[in-house]
């Protein structure tokens, strides 16, 4: 079970990866048709319509949009926790849904963060994060060796015994992303992961997920309704409009990467803003 | 020194109320002359308890009623976490069951110490089942409502690590729920310690609700209040103890660690 670990660890860097447009060979996961209608008591509602989105490896994908566009039901679609109305959803080539069962080893691709740390209150921070190793049955040793490692490269180290409620908001959200690399996964699917923290502990996490997404090598969706952060992180922002939610445009953010905090005084990183705002408002 | 009192505060004040009562009490017998053959004077009382502790009688008696105690506890802790954590998880049962666990609480359960010593005699088991049968309500309605108020966001964890519905409840739904279990246990310890009481009281031939009916029958008033004084330090013991497995089994819980920060560093 524990093949994963090593194979691909977080902490190789590679922050020298070059980005070539093209350059990556499959895609780590794909909606074809996909479609989400929720039954409530008076008929249904039309959450997500038809919607068609390849996802390259190692991409960072973004998707905006205002509340009620569905970006978090496409999200919960990718992560398994939600099985679509119509489509397929595709992690590594494999259909994440056989029915109404989902693909062990897709599942194993797929890491998620939440706007809350979801952090359970009984375990320590390292248990927390060793959990889904826990569940793979690795042995007690091995399993907190990587919750430590992993606190290294998420910036809590010294925390491994506390509770997460002796934590602030953003070093129990780090937990949760550690958490969430804890089995290797080739993509990390986050929704809203800083939406709850201040806009100083924001720009920070965001300049951190940069660095772990750089260096890890994974694949990151992230939901986000803050323009900013979807240009300061993107390599391509999906913007979705509402009722039902489905993709509006995509734009393609082409700055250099790693990116500093400064670039959001560039004119440039400010256009692709205003223009990004235009067409939200443009939605009503 | 501040700190020190307010840390200990229920050490002050509980022996100082308790002063204060007895003295209001033996101010009442004296200014309304109460005949000690009524209500004794509380020096006469404590008097009377010391004396009491000498006597083997008591301790048999008080060893009798925390065994049937304790047993009938753990049969209702037992069934009450075993059976609020299955009802918990599966609905139909809830609906199925539900009618008869209410029917056993409404039921006066004085009716069935009849019934049960024409069933099972004078000794020790229909004590043990009245506490348990009073006991396990509180415990089973707590695990019940602890096991389906699991957080959703920490349901949808467990989800998407595709954990099975056995690790589930082991990893998630028991930790979650057992705060409310806790609270459940230190309903039911007292409940069963009534339980074993009436039991002894209405067809006792042993423990301490034997004893009192034994001195109510010697119109011994004094040693009458002496087992009394017994019965509540031995209720507030077992009651405590289970009190104290908060900090064992929740120590990351909101209830302790609150307790925890009032106690100021240094």
């Amino acid at each position: 079970m524990t093949t994963m670990s090593g194979a691909h660890p977080p902490s190789v860097p590679t922050s020298a990866k070059v980005r070539t447009p093209g350059a990556s060979t499959g895609n780590e996961i794909e909606l074809v048709g996909v479609e989400k209608r929720f039954e409530i008591t008076e008929g249904s509602v039309h959450a997500v319509a038809r919607t068609d989105l390849a996802v390259g490896q190692r991409e960072f994908i973004v998707l905006l949009g205002p509340s009620g566009c569905g970006k978090t039901t496409i999200l919960r679609m990718m992560s398994g926790l939600l099985q679509p109305s119509a489509g397929m959803v595709k992690v590594g080539g494999r259909d994440l849904w056989r029915g109404a069962q989902r693909d062990q080893v897709a599942l194993q691709n797929l890491g998620i963060v939440f706007q809350e740390a979801n952090l359970f209150p009984w375990l320590s921070i390292e248990k927390n994060i060793a959990l889904p190793l826990k569940l793979r049955r690795v042995d007690k040793a091995q399993r907190l060796a990587k919750a430590h490692e992993l606190c290294k490269l998420v910036g809590i180290t010294g925390f491994e015994k506390r509770w997460p409620r002796e934590l602030s908001g953003g070093m129990r959200q780090r937990a949760a992303i550690a958490r969430a690399l804890s089995y290797d996964p080739q993509i990390l699917l986050m929704d809203e992961p800083f939406g709850a923290l201040d806009a100083m502990t924001r720009d920070q996490m965001n300049l951190e997920i940069q660095r772990i997404w750089m260096s890890s090598g994974c694949t990151i969706v992230f939901v986000t309704h803050s323009i900013p952060e979807a240009v300061f992180l993107a390599d391509r922002i999906i913007l979705l409009s509402p009722r039902p939610g489905r993709i509006h445009s995509i734009t393609e953010i082409s700055f250099e990467q790693p990116r500093d905090m400064a670039i959001q005084t560039s004119p440039e990183f400010q256009d692709i803003v205003r223009s990004l705002r235009r067409e939200l408002e443009a939605m009503g | 020194m501040k700190h020190f009192v307010r840390r200990h505060l229920a050490w002050f004040t509980t022996p100082g109320l308790v002063i204060v009562f007895g003295i209001v009490w033996h101010l009442y017998i004296v200014i309304f002359d109460v005949s000690g053959f009524i209500l004794p004077k509380p020096l006469d009382v404590v008097v009377s308890y010391f004396e009491l502790l000498g006597d083997s009688r008591l301790w048999e008696a008080t060893g009798v009623t925390v065994f049937e105690t304790l047993v009938g506890f753990f049969f209702a802790a037992v069934i009450g976490i075993g059976g609020g954590a299955i009802l918990g998880k599966v609905a139909w049962l809830e609906e199925t069951a539900r009618p008869f666990v209410i029917a056993t609480q409404v039921v006066p359960k004085v009716a069935l110490i009849s019934l049960f010593v024409l069933w099972f005699g004078f000794g020790s088991f229909p004590k043990v089942l009245i506490a348990t049968i009073l006991a396990f309500f509180p415990i089973l309605t707590n695990t019940l409502l602890g096991v389906k108020s699991v957080d959703l966001g920490h349901k949808d964890v467990m989800t998407s690590l595709n954990a099975g519905r056995w690790e589930t409840f082991k990893t998630l739904e028991f930790p979650s729920a057992l705060p409310a279990i806790i609270a459940g246990l230190e309903v039911g310890i007292v409940l069963a310690y009534i339980g074993a009481i009436v039991g002894e009281f209405l067809a006792g031939q042993a423990g301490l609700g034997f004893l009192t009916i034994d001195y109510q029958n010697a119109f011994d008033v004094s040693g009458l209040f002496g087992v009394i004084v017994q019965l509540t330090l031995v209720g507030f013991i077992m009651y405590l103890a289970i009190v104290g497995l908060r900090r064992i089994l929740i120590p990351w819980h909101e209830s302790v660690i609150v307790e925890k920060l009032r106690q100021p560093v240094g």
